[in-house]
C-alpha cells in the first residue's frame, strides 16, 4: 500500500490491499466493476498461494492492461485468442495455473470459437469473464450481450433483436458441453454477491489445481460509463436490468 | 543414413529434432501428411500434438506456447496461412520465436491445391499489419527441407523473430532420400529468461506486443529493426549455379529453382551459357550478391510460379545494370523445363 | 478508539461512491478533497462509527481501502 499511514498500536489488519496485486493504479473509469473482479481474481491468488506459479492471459478491452496490475508473468492476447494462448501455455507447462480474463466482446463475439472449442476440450484453465453488455474501450459499442432495446453507440435507437439478435448467453451455452467441469454465472453489484463471486473464482482456480479441467466464472458487470449512470445507479440497473435476461447461479459443476 | 521420404514428412521429422515440443495444426491439402506425421510421432518424444478449431486459434496456440519458452510451431497451406497473418503480427511484435510452414497451393481464393508461389509478398513484406517482417527461407529438395527447418528454429531463437518456411505442394508431396539432421541436444536450445515460466524470485515476465506511449513504442520497434539489419548483415544464404561464364543467369527459388538447374544443364548441353541463382533466404533476400552478378551478366531471367514478386525484389537488386525479364505461370501449372528454355533462347543463342 | 479503522489511499481513490453505498454505519461520504488525479476522494467521515467489518474495501474498485480493528482485549491477562 503506497499509504504510509501510521496504525494505531492495538489494531490489527482486516482486509490489505492483495499481494500478488502489483502497486499500480487501476485504469478503469470509476465504479468499473472491471476493478472489483481484478481484485478478486488476486484475492484468490494471494489465497490459494499460488502467485509464482499463475500466468495471466490479458485480452484487449478494458483490462487490456491487467498485466501491468498484477505480479505475475502475463501474455498479452490478440482479442479474442486469449482461451488459443492460454491453451499453448498450459500445454507447454502444465504445472502453469493459467487463467484468462476476457470482456463479454473478446469472449463471445471475436473469441467464440476459441472459448467453445477450449471449452469443448476442458482445458485445465480458469476463466474469468466479465459480462458488462457493451465494448467499453472503444466507447460503447453493442456486445453480444447487449439487452434487448439496450442504447449503445451502434444501437442508437436500442438494440433491435430482428437486426441484431438476442444476448448471447455463453456459460448455458458452454454448460451444454462435456468438457467443463465448473460454469458459474456470479455478479458484484453489492457485498453479499462480491463474497460470493470470491468463492466462485477460488474455486475455479482450486478446480485447475486439482485437475479438473476448464472452469469458467462469468460475471455480470456495470460500465457505468456507457450505462451514463453514477456507479451505484449502475448497480441497480444490474439487478433490474442485466440480470432479467443472465440469471446467477452455478450452470455445470462437476466433482 | 539416407531414407526415402516425403516433404512433408521430413520436414515434421527436423522439427522434432530441432526440439519442436508444441505443435498445433489444422487441416488443409497440400500439407497434411505433415500433420499426420506429428500425430502419431510428436508425442513420442514427449510433444504436444494439438489439432486447433481453426488455423487463428492454432497461431495463437503457437504465441502461447513460444511465451511459456517451448520450441513450437504450426504448419498451413496459402488459405490457412492467411488466417494466421494476425498471430504472426502478434508473434512478431512480441519477440516470439516460432516457426510457420507455409506449403503454398495456388490462389488467390480457394484456388487449388496445385504448387504455387504465390504468397512470397505475404511471406516476405509483412502479410499481417504493422512494420515487421519474418526470417523466410525457401528449400528446392527435400534433403534442403529438413535442414531449413532446423535452421528456422535456430535462427528463431537466437533473434527472436518468427521464422517461416515457404514449400509449395510439390515440394510436400514429392519423396526424395534425405539424410536427416541429427537431433539438437536440448541443452543446446538457447536460455529463455524472457518466458512465461512463473514469476518466482524474479520480476514478472510479459509477452506482448502492446504499448499504448508512441516513444516507448518506437524504441522497442527500432530494437526489432535494429535486429532485422543484423539478420540482414549476418544470415542471408544463396546458391549460384554455373554462373561465372553465364550470359544469362535465372533466378528462381523453391521448386522453381530445381526446375532451373534442369534448364540449365540443358542449356549448357546445347552449348547455351546459362546460370541459376537461388535465393534460398527470401527474407532477408540476397540483394547484394544479385547486384555483383548484374554488374557482369547482360540478362536475369526471372521464373516464378506467379505473376512476378520475387521479381520486384531482383528488379531492387538489379536496378537497372542488366535486363529482367520474367517469365511465369500461374493457377497451379508448374512449367516444364523445355518450356523455360525456349524462353531463355529469345535472350541467348 | 473506535473498533475499526478505514484507511483510503487518496491517490487510488476515483470518488465513485461504492464504498459510500456498501458501509452500513455511515462511516464514509464523497468528499470535496481532490488527488492528484482530479477526483472527489472518499474518507472516513464519521470514523468513531467504524466496526471494522471491511465491506467498504470489498466494494472498492481500486483496491484503494484497507480496514483494520481494535484487537480483542486478552481476558485474564
Amino acid at each position: 500500500m503506497s499509504v504510509n499511514v501510521q496504525i494505531p498500536a492495538g489494531y490489527v489488519p482486516v482486509y490489505t490491499r492483495p499481494r500478488s496485486l502489483s502497486e499500480a493504479r487501476f485504469t478503469y473509469c470509476p465504479g468499473c466493476h472491471h476493478g472489483i473482479i481484478t481484485r478478486l481474481v488476486a484475492e484468490a491468488i494471494d489465497e490459494l498461494g499460488i502467485q509464482e506459479r499463475t500466468v495471466g492471459v490479458a485480452p484487449v478491452g478494458c483490462a487490456v492492461f491487467l498485466y501491468e496490475f498484477f505480479r505475475c508473468d502475463f501474455a498479452q492476447a490478440a482479442h479474442g485468442r486469449a482461451c488459443a494462448v492460454a491453451t499453448g501455455i498450459k500445454r507447454a507447462n502444465p504445472e502453469l495455473i493459467v487463467f484468462t480474463y476476457q470482456g463479454d466482446g473478446d469472449l463471445a463475439a471475436i473469441g467464440t470459437a476459441e472459448t467453445v472449442h477450449a471449452a469443448n476440450r476442458g482445458e485445465n484453465i480458469t476463466v474469468i469473464f466479465v459480462n458488462n453488455q457493451v465494448y467499453g474501450m472503444t466507447g460503447g459499442e453493442m456486445a453480444p450481450t447487449t439487452l434487448p432495446g439496450m442504447r449503445t453507440v451502434t444501437t442508437p435507437e436500442g438494440r433491435d433483436v430482428r437486426a441484431t439478435g438476442y444476448p448471447l448467453r455463453m456459460s448455458e451455452m458452454l454448460a451444454q458441453l462435456d468438457g467443463p467441469a465448473y460454469i458459474t454465472r456470479q455478479a458484484v453489484f453489492d457485498v453479499r454477491h462480491v463474497q460470493m463471486a470470491q468463492k466462485a473464482i477460488i474455486k475455479a482456480f482450486q478446480n485447475q489445481l486439482e485437475g479438473k479441467g476448464f472452469s469458467l466464472v462469468e460475471i455480470v458487470a456495470a460500465c457505468p460509463t456507457n450505462l451514463h449512470l453514477p456507479p451505484a445507479e449502475a448497480n441497480r440497473w444490474v439487478v433490474e436490468q442485466a440480470l432479467k435476461y443472465f440469471p446467477l447461479g452455478d450452470l455445470k459443476v462437476r466433482d | 543414413m539416407k531414407v526415402l521420404m516425403r516433404g512433408n514428412e521430413a520436414m515434421a521429422e527436423a522439427a522434432i529434432r530441432a526440439g519442436c515440443r508444441c505443435y498445433f495444426c489444422y487441416p488443409i491439402t497440400p500439407q497434411g501428411e505433415l500433420v499426420e506425421y506429428m500425430a502419431r510421432h510428436l508425442p513420442r518424444h514427449g510433444g504436444v500434438f494439438l489439432q486447433a478449431e481453426s488455423e487463428v486459434a492454432a497461431i495463437n496456440m503457437v504465441y502461447g506456447a513460444s511465451a511459456a519458452g517451448v520450441r513450437t510451431m504450426t504448419s498451413s497451406s496459402s488459405p490457412g496461412i492467411s488466417l494466421k497473418m494476425e498471430g504472426i503480427s502478434y508473434l512478431a511484435g512480441a519477440r516470439l520465436p516460432a516457426v510457420i510452414i507455409n506449403v503454398m497451393r495456388a490462389g488467390p481464393g480457394l484456388g487449388n491445391i496445385a504448387p504455387a508461389q504465390g504468397d512470397y509478398f505475404q511471406a516476405t513484406k509483412g502479410g499481417g499489419h504493422g512494420d515487421y517482417r519474418l526470417i523466410v527461407l525457401a528449400p528446392s529438395t527435400v534433403q534442403e527441407a529438413a535442414e531449413l527447418v532446423m535452421l528456422a528454429f535456430d535462427l528463431s531463437d537466437r533473434y527472436r523473430v518468427p521464422a517461416m518456411i515457404l514449400a509449395d505442394g510439390m515440394l510436400g508431396q514429392m519423396m526424395e532420400p534425405v539424410e536427416l539432421p541429427a537431433p539438437i541436444p536440448p541443452e543446446k536450445i538457447p536460455p529463455k529468461p524472457w518466458a512465461l515460466t512463473g514469476a518466482k524470485g524474479r520480476a514478472p515476465n510479459v509477452a506482448s506486443s502492446f504499448d499504448l506511449d508512441p516513444y516507448r513504442f518506437r524504441e522497442i520497434l527500432r530494437a526489432l529493426w535494429q535486429t532485422y539489419r543484423e539478420i540482414e548483415k549476418n544470415e542471408v544464404r544463396w546458391e549460384e549455379y554455373e554462373t561465372e561464364d553465364a550470359e544469362l543467369v535465372l533466378v528462381a527459388y523453391g521448386t522453381m529453382g530445381r526446375i532451373c538447374r534442369t534448364v540449365v544443364r540443358q542449356a549448357r548441353k546445347e552449348g547455351l551459357p546459362v546460370g541459376l541463382f537461388r535465393p534460398i533466404t527470401l527474407w532477408p533476400f540476397p540483394y547484394e550478391p544479385l547486384r555483383k552478378l548484374a554488374e557482369r551478366v547482360p540478362v536475369l531471367l526471372t521464373v516464378e510460379l506467379s505473376s512476378g514478386q520475387m521479381w520486384e525484389d531482383v528488379r531492387l537488386s538489379v536496378e537497372g545494370r542488366a535486363k529482367t525479364p520474367f517469365y511465369g505461370e500461374l493457377g497451379g501449372v508448374v512449367p516444364t523445363p523445355q518450356e523455360i528454355l525456349s524462353e531463355v533462347k529469345k535472350y541467348v543463342r | 478508539m473506535p473498533k475499526g479503522l478505514v484507511i483510503i489511499d487518496k491517490e487510488r481513490c476515483k470518488g465513485c461512491g461504492l464504498c459510500v453505498a456498501a458501509c452500513p454505519f455511515g462511516v464514509l461520504a464523497v468528499t470535496s478533497e481532490l488527488n492528484r488525479y482530479g477526483y472527489n476522494v472518499a474518507k472516513a467521515t464519521a470514523p468513531e462509527k467504524c466496526t471494522g467489518c471491511a465491506m467498504c474495501a470489498q466494494m472498492c474498485p481500486d483496491a484503494a481501502i484497507e480496514v483494520y480493528r481494535m484487537a480483542p482485549a486478552k481476558e485474564g491477562v
